[in-house]
């Protein structure tokens, strides 16, 4: 890396995480610092507005994610354990805020966002030590880590740092898990047929863990393998990969 | 209110998602095209300065679209092409009709048209007395059982063969059963070489139109397109009016990547340049050759600079071919004549974003669709600028249909939304609610119920991540 | 313009233009940048092979000839494939060549010289196979490139089942974008131009291949190595 690392950034814990995932929040604060970083917690985190910007209620996402940019003040690198969230205040809060007297200051905030994973490897250059027993897993890759922020390949870059993890290749792997926030209620039939087809990929693989990065798709995927009672479940990858390289 | 139509998108694919055969056939097609296409892309800078150049040349083709279309109109009436303009559908088929009965034409044999579908042409001739055939095998497959297409290219893509040989032999005179996709072929040509024979008039689409030749530019792979337009004594061409660009060294790019996109092949059996009719000295080709230029609504797209992207549209499909939602529930599902992503924005567009509240929001936003698009048309971000121009009636907005899917339920719901998510101390109260009742919340509750069709229930942590960092403490700002 | 319009007519042309001219976003054109195609080039002999490739993997079917050689070469393959007779154009420079080399006896050589209202029932079920000249050809995807007109008429490469064209090496181009140049189609054309990469195909059934639907069932392309 030829820039200085960042001794101190920020963590956005996102909404999903905070109400159900956080330990996956706390592994991945734990990853950064055991990266060497400093990491700000601000508190008054929610949400980055996604639902209501989605739905066109642009007034009402804005409404919010002012109030959450507010608690960025520094210029810190701003980390998401989320592709979908991160891709929100990185790609989408420009078009919101476009127009806007704020827009200067949100595109500044914008500029500072990483996904975790991207964080990891792309600016930190971590690397990790395996300390767990053997174990496959099999990857999900959310569609707005992909195509909005560009991900290629970070995730299962870090898996790959793991000796004793076998990654087996998901079917179809760029598809949709069927989630899509207010698509998976105002389209459930859809939504689960999408969802379903997901589980049973990932069940074919053979690995007894799903990882992802997203809230969402993990909320989504775990729903759909624990209604059909497989034993297969996901994790959020901060979660795993804390798991396997800290000894408890 | 819009909630008959919010339902019927998902009526419909929810009926379609129960038939293992239709998932089966969509599944397998989709498989297959995806992995073609990818096969024509193998270096993905050579696919990415394709798609940033044929952009280019659309967007280019759009900004210049009135003055393109004028110089267009002169060259094709120089040629002997006679142009005519149609503001809606009614005034195109009544345009068509009128051209015929003028030729005292009985029969119409037709190439693909998706324009032709638009205007809902075929039901329009036959109730005026005149026939129209299909000639696209995939069109006269769907024709013979009074079916629209389910795809854009592949017409006829939702029927497997055992069901297309089960039909022919019911409906074709003298066809014996048979699953050879070779016989069933062989049927096809010899039923429709002779009405090409016969045929009074031939009808086409166009896949590109030249503003300096005065060109239809035709793809195709059948011959059908050909036969069509040059065997009939008459041949007429429906167009929508953004279909223009200014030189064929324009299209030479979009063609290349029309065929790869579409069925994953580097160059299609016929590419068919019609300058004008039967020319001096020629022994065959139309005597007449008419162009019909079609509006419905597109004016009105090109009007907004960012739905204008819309326009851009070269008609290749892949962005059906690659969607999650199209896949499992075909084409048919959408009720309407463009099917999957690209008519997700261009239906409500013409229909109206509040009528059609039901296709815009049968999006998961997972972004395929613009990923694999040609002309990187922004297909998940348009489908959110509907989204709100369906609740909201904008100052400025000139959107077909604007504010009239807005219900006070969820004006409240976002308001509420909003009202708690700003303020971190009621988020705080509510979180703290959801962690210590979540689990209580009945499976039954409305949206919840939706969610565990096919799911458990979601349960929130016992504490959630910001109370523990509190606890943690010092690390805050 | 050619005829009286009427009102509906003015009506609507005037509307719609008025509507798109209404609309803002008259800004600095986008320059397209050509590079992309600009790289597809290849050396004369592998344009050879690479339309060739092209075309076989879509069911074209190849015969090698010399300048000197393929009035010859085309008449011992519609003697070997028993071809009743061959349409022609009887006043192309191709047509005239076949036609001065073709001796009686085996296929028959059948004018097109009328007015296809004189012989359209015998056309579409009478002639065996149509034989047509080229005006070049596509090294990049494969394909021949076709200037129908009152020497050579349209439907000979389209009716017959059997399509067989004459295309010199030599005027084998990059790509279909540089043959668009090299032949000046950008700035005028005539009443018909083709570009035609093999025999009539299908897959609307269910995906499979069938070749043959409503043009020809065989392509045969004459290919004259005139590079030396």
């Amino acid at each position: 890396m030829s820039e200085p690392k960042p001794k101190k950034v920020y963590f956005y814990g996102t909404c999903l995480v905070d109400l159900f995932f956080p330990d996956a929040g706390m592994a991945g604060i734990q990853l950064l610092r055991q990266a060497g970083v400093d990491v700000v917690f601000p508190e008054g985190q929610t949400c980055c507005g996604q639902p209501a910007f989605n739905c066109g209620y642009w007034e009402e996402a804005r409404d919010v994610a002012r109030n959450q940019v507010a608690l960025f003040p520094q210029d810190l690198p701003v980390i998401l354990p989320s592709g979908s969230c991160a891709g929100m205040m990185k790609v989408h809060y420009p078009e919101l805020f476009h127009g806007q007297p704020d827009e200067a200051k949100v595109k500044a905030f914008s500029a500072r966002v990483y996904e975790l994973t991207q964080f990891l490897v792309d600016v930190l250059d971590v690397k990790l030590k395996d300390l767990g027993a053997p174990v496959k897993v099999t990857w999900h890759s959310s569609c707005h880590a992909v195509r909005d922020l560009g991900l290629k390949g970070e995730p299962q870059a870090l898996i790959g740092q793991l000796a004793n993890v076998e990654l087996a290749p998901l079917a179809r792997e760029h598809e949709c898990c069927g989630f899509g926030g207010t698509f998976s209620v105002r389209q459930p039939e859809i939504s689960g047929a999408m969802s379903c087809d997901k589980a049973a990929d990932a069940e074919a693989t053979g690995a007894s863990v799903v990882l992802s990065t997203d809230g969402g798709c993990l909320l989504n995927v775990n729903g759909t393998l624990e209604a059909k009672q497989s034993p297969l479940r996901v994790q959020h990858i901060a979660e795993f990969l804390w798991e396997r390289t800290h000894a408890r | 209110m819009h909630a008959e139509h919010e339902v019927l998108f998902r009526d419909s694919a929810a009926k379609a998602l129960l038939d293992p055969q239709l998932r089966a056939n969509f599944r397998r097609a989709m498989d297959g095209l995806i992995t073609k296409r990818r096969n024509q892309f193998p270096d993905p800078r050579d696919l990415q300065d394709l798609r940033d150049l044929s952009t280019t040349i659309r967007s280019r083709s759009l900004l210049g679209l009135p003055e393109l279309l004028e110089q267009f109109e002169v060259n094709c009436t120089k040629n002997g092409i006679k142009v005519h303009w149609a503001e809606t559908c009614e005034q195109a088929n009544e345009l068509i009709l009128s051209i015929l009965r003028a030729k005292n034409a009985k029969t119409l044999v037709k190439g693909k048209s998706m324009v032709s579908e638009e205007m809902h042409l075929n039901a329009f001739l036959e109730a005026n007395g005149i026939e129209a055939l299909e000639s696209d095998l995939g069109e006269y497959i769907i024709q013979l059982d009074g079916e629209t297409p389910s795809h854009i290219i592949m017409p006829a893509i939702h029927k497997n063969k055992d069901q297309i040989a089960r039909q022919f032999s019911q409906k074709i005179k003298d066809a014996k059963y048979t699953e050879d996709v070779d016989e069933l072929t062989a049927m096809a040509r010899r039923v429709l070489r002779q009405k090409f024979l016969d045929a009074d008039a031939g009808l086409s689409g166009v896949n590109f139109a030249v503003a300096e030749t005065g060109t239809l530019c035709l793809v195709e792979n059948e011959g059908n397109g050909r036969m069509s337009t040059h065997v009939p004594p008459l041949h007429i061409a429906v167009m929508g009016l953004e279909k223009v660009v200014a030189t064929l060294e324009d299209v030479a790019p979009l063609y290349a990547i029309l065929t790869r996109s579409a069925t994953g092949q580097a160059v299609s059996t016929y590419f068919n340049m019609i300058t004008g009719p039967r020319g001096e000295g020629e022994k065959d080709g139309p005597q007449e050759v008419h162009l019909v230029i079609l509006d419905n609504g597109r004016s009105r797209i090109y009007a907004d600079p960012q739905l204008r992207a819309t326009l851009r549209c070269i008609r290749c499909g892949a962005c059906m071919n690659h969607c999650p939602v199209y896949t499992r529930v075909g084409g048919h599902a959408y009720e309407a004549v463009y099917p999957g992503p690209i008519g997700k924005i261009l239906t409500p567009q013409m229909e109206g974003v509040g009528v059609r509240h039901d296709l815009i929001h049968g999006s998961s936003l997972c972004g395929a669709c613009g990923e694999v698009c040609p002309v990187e048309i922004p297909i998940p971000e348009i489908l959110v600028r509907l989204r709100r121009e369906a609740t909201h009636d904008d100052e400025g907005s000139n959107v077909a249909g604007r504010g009239t899917g807005r219900t006070a339920t969820e004006d409240w719901a976002w308001r509420l939304w909003a009202g708690v998510l700003k303020r971190p101390a009621l988020y705080r109260l509510a979180a703290w609610f959801a962690t210590r009742f979540g689990k209580a919340l009945p499976a039954g509750a409305p949206l919840i119920k939706n969610w565990t069709r096919s799911r458990t229930k979601p349960v929130p942590a016992r504490r959630s991540l910001s109370e523990r960092m509190r606890a943690e403490g010092g690390k805050h700002v | 313009m050619s005829e009286p319009r009427t009102d509906t007519h003015t009506d609507a042309r005037t509307a719609i233009l008025g509507r798109l001219r209404a609309a803002d976003g008259a800004g600095p054109l986008p320059v397209p940048d050509t590079a992309v195609l600009e790289r597809r080039q290849w050396p004369a002999a592998e344009r050879m092979v690479r339309l060739r490739k092209g075309m076989e993997a879509v069911h074209t079917e190849f015969l090698e000839a010399t300048p000197a050689t393929w009035p010859a070469v085309v008449r011992a393959f519609c003697d070997g494939a028993g071809l009743k007779n061959l349409l022609y154009g009887p006043t192309s420079e191709a047509g005239k060549a076949l036609a001065a080399a073709w001796a009686p006896g085996g296929t028959q050589l059948m004018p097109y010289d009328r007015p296809v209202e004189a012989f359209k029932h015998e056309l579409f079920t009478g002639v065996d196979a149509g034989f047509t000249g080229t005006v070049g050809g596509v090294a990049e995807t494969g394909g021949l490139l076709l200037m129908p007109g009152p020497d050579e008429p349209r439907l000979m490469s389209l009716v017959p089942p059997v399509h067989i064209a004459l295309l010199k090496a030599s005027t084998i181009h990059d790509t279909f974008w540089s043959a668009v140049k090299a032949l000046g189609w950008g700035r005028s054309l005539p009443p018909n131009a083709l570009l035609i990469s093999g025999p009539s195909k299908t897959a609307d059934i269910e995906q499979t291949l069938a070749y043959g639907v409503h043009g020809p069932k065989r392509l045969i392309v004459v290919l004259v190595d005139d590079l030396a």
